[in-house]
């Protein structure tokens, strides 16, 4: 017997839905409020909530005292980087993963998988003297390499497992039909992988675009992304709430537009293949 | 052209042998069907032919060259797979095209030999849609008119029908067997089906585990079948194998009378038995009957207006000179 839905029931459901969601966004739209506030509102007890005086105030201040473009351009280059690159190396592993599996393939997934169970903390000193060494210390051709390889293991298990619901046979097809390896792939795999490349892609923007831990140590003057352009104004001279929420939210916002808009690809790449 | 011979081929996936070394020779033109029951290694057959499997020893050549090691693509040959395996984000049109685009065939050529197969295969209308708005037959179609475009030396089918119903099945069996007539490329053809491989096959290839049973003409396994097993695999219903006095009766370890060479009477016959199902085909009535020292139950075909009900005592007499004689190791005996 089907499970009978209430009307009541129902409703119940979408408050609680709604309860939750509100709950997990809450944070964000108090930041939001709070980059509208003086900083005496900002830190008024009781809390003001939508009734204070609204001030644009916070953003000219922010602006005038950094420079807002500079940081938002690096945040661009370094996650744009980092994912096409990742996707340039993790196309042809998972491909291999995928349709040449040897005995050994589950193990070097869950090995690659391990290395993200490492704090990153426990590798900074060997990497920082790398970067030194290198002479990539505070570039955003280093920084591209390092969250590159930071989210390698991620994008790598997304694409194996959406090539894994690619039939053998296609490619199989595709060999028959006088295809290289460069067509096969280029022609009939990434084709009908773009759904699960897209939001491969997607979802390693943001997670380049919202890592702090690297681009906070590795970045100084000339490289710092909008991580460290927020970081900036969390602490020198004391605690500007209002101006640290206007930082704020200029840097989560270009992040959050694309994710409203891409919200329908995001969602189908994390459920994909979990029902057939 | 297309003579294809394997001499000695093997293979083995790791230390399990599904092909012992074999010896098989197609010949130019030639409808060859592999067939056997599923996992004797009749699909891995094809696809060592065809290249997406590498041969553990042993050589393959195509119309006299060694093609052992050549990859798929530099075989010439066209394979059709039992998934259709279309390209799911092209069109019909651009599915044809593939193998042709890859072999940088000049533009009005590939329209020309699109236009051509379309035709033939009556998917003109369906050219500019994906293989996701076509049924199952289309599918099919799309996938013989790839093939068809390359103009192979030899087409490979496996199991192509295998996802169709009945009916279909049928009708795209004609339509296979058409093409070879017109086309007069050898075509080497993978089914389990028996009936699909005595009604278009000129040569005949039973394999079991790996190990070719038999080589031959549809009628010529019919009529003398090497061993028990083709016996028992190839004509519908099973033919009826007998062990005890009455195969010693004949000189032999076993004997095999088809369900067509029995005569059936209500009244005498040289073995009484009595009637268990009766499968009434309107053309046939296929009658299985019990209580036959040897072969329980044994399968007789008789007319379609033999009127039995179970419980029936009736008697059987076998048609002599259709009597199939076995050894005890399962060989004919002549």
């Amino acid at each position: 017997m089907a499970r009978a839905v209430t009307t009541n029931r129902k409703l119940i459901n979408t408050l609680i839905a709604w309860a939750i969601g509100l709950l997990i966004f809450f944070p964000i739209l108090w930041t939001i409020l709070t980059s509208f506030k003086t900083e005496a509102q900002a830190i008024s007890d009781p809390p003001v909530f939508l009734f204070f005086d609204w001030t644009l105030e916070n953003y000219s201040i922010v602006q005038e005292r950094s420079n807002y473009m500079r940081f938002l351009w690096n945040s661009i280059i370094i996650a744009g980087g980092s994912t096409v690159l990742g996707l340039i190396v993790a196309v042809p592993a998972a491909w291999s993963m995928a349709f040449v599996p040897s005995k050994r393939t589950k193990d070097i997934l869950l090995w690659m998988l391990s290395t993200k169970m490492l704090p990153a903390v426990g590798v900074l000193y060997p990497i920082y003297l790398i970067f030194i060494e290198l002479g990539i210390l505070d570039t955003r051709a280093g920084l591209v390499i390092v969250l590159m390889l930071i989210n390698l293991p991620i994008i790598v298990w997304m694409l194996y497992t959406y090539f894994k619901e690619i039939p053998g046979e296609i490619l199989e097809a595709a060999r028959m039909d006088g295809a290289s390896l460069k067509d096969e792939i280029l022609y009939v795999l990434t084709p009908m992988a773009v759904p699960g490349i897209a939001s491969t892609l997607l979802l390693n923007f943001i997670l380049a675009w919202n890592e702090a831990f690297w681009t906070l140590n590795l970045t100084a003057a000339k490289a710092a992304p909008l991580t460290a352009f927020i970081a900036s104004y969390s602490s020198p001279e004391g605690l500007f709430y209002a101006k640290l929420s206007a930082a704020s939210t200029m840097a989560i916002a270009p992040i959050l537009v694309l994710g409203w808009f891409s919200q329908k690809q995001l969602v189908r790449g994390l459920t994909f293949g979990a029902v057939k | 052209m297309g003579r294809i011979q394997l001499k000695q081929v093997s293979k083995s996936f790791g230390k399990v042998e599904v092909i012992p070394p074999l010896d098989l020779e197609i010949n130019d033109g030639e409808f060859v069907v592999f067939v056997g029951p599923s996992g004797c290694g009749k699909s891995t057959l094809l696809r060592l032919i065809a290249g997406l499997e590498d041969t553990t020893s042993g050589t393959i050549e195509i119309d006299g060259a060694d093609a052992t090691g050549l990859p798929p693509a530099k075989r010439g040959l066209a394979m059709v797979f039992q998934s259709y395996a279309l390209y799911p984000h092209m069109t019909v049109r651009k599915n044809i095209a593939f193998p042709m685009k890859m072999a940088k065939m000049p533009q009005e050529e590939q329209d020309r030999r699109i236009a051509q197969a379309a035709t033939a295969l009556n998917l003109t209308d369906y050219l500019d849609r994906r293989p996701g708005q076509l049924s199952g037959g289309q599918r099919q179609r799309v996938a013989i008119g790839r093939a068809i475009v390359r103009e192979p030396s030899a087409f490979l089918f496996d199991e192509p029908l295998s996802n169709l119903d009945a009916a279909l099945r049928v009708g795209m069996r004609m339509e296979i067997s058409e093409l070879h007539k017109k086309l007069a490329t050898t075509m080497i053809y993978v089914t389990h089906d028996q009936v699909e491989a005595m009604t278009m096959a000129d040569k005949i290839v039973v394999l079991q585990a790996g190990v070719i049973e038999q080589v031959g003409s549809p009628l010529e396994l019919y009529r003398t079948p090497r061993n028990r097993f083709v016996a028992g695999f190839i004509g519908s219903p099973k033919m009826n194998l007998m062990e005890g006095p009455e195969a010693a009766n004949h000189g032999a370890h076993t004997i095999g009378i088809r369900p067509e060479h029995i005569d059936i009477s209500k009244t005498e016959g040289a073995w009484k038995g009595t009637v268990g199902i009766a499968e009434h085909l309107g053309s046939d009535t296929f009658i299985h009957i019990h209580g036959i020292p040897g072969c329980d139950p044994l399968t007789v075909r008789a007319g379609g207006e033999f009127d039995v009900r179970h419980g029936d005592t009736v008697y059987l007499t076998p048609q002599l000179e259709h009597l199939h004689r076995f050894d005890a190791k399962g060989l004919r005996i002549q």
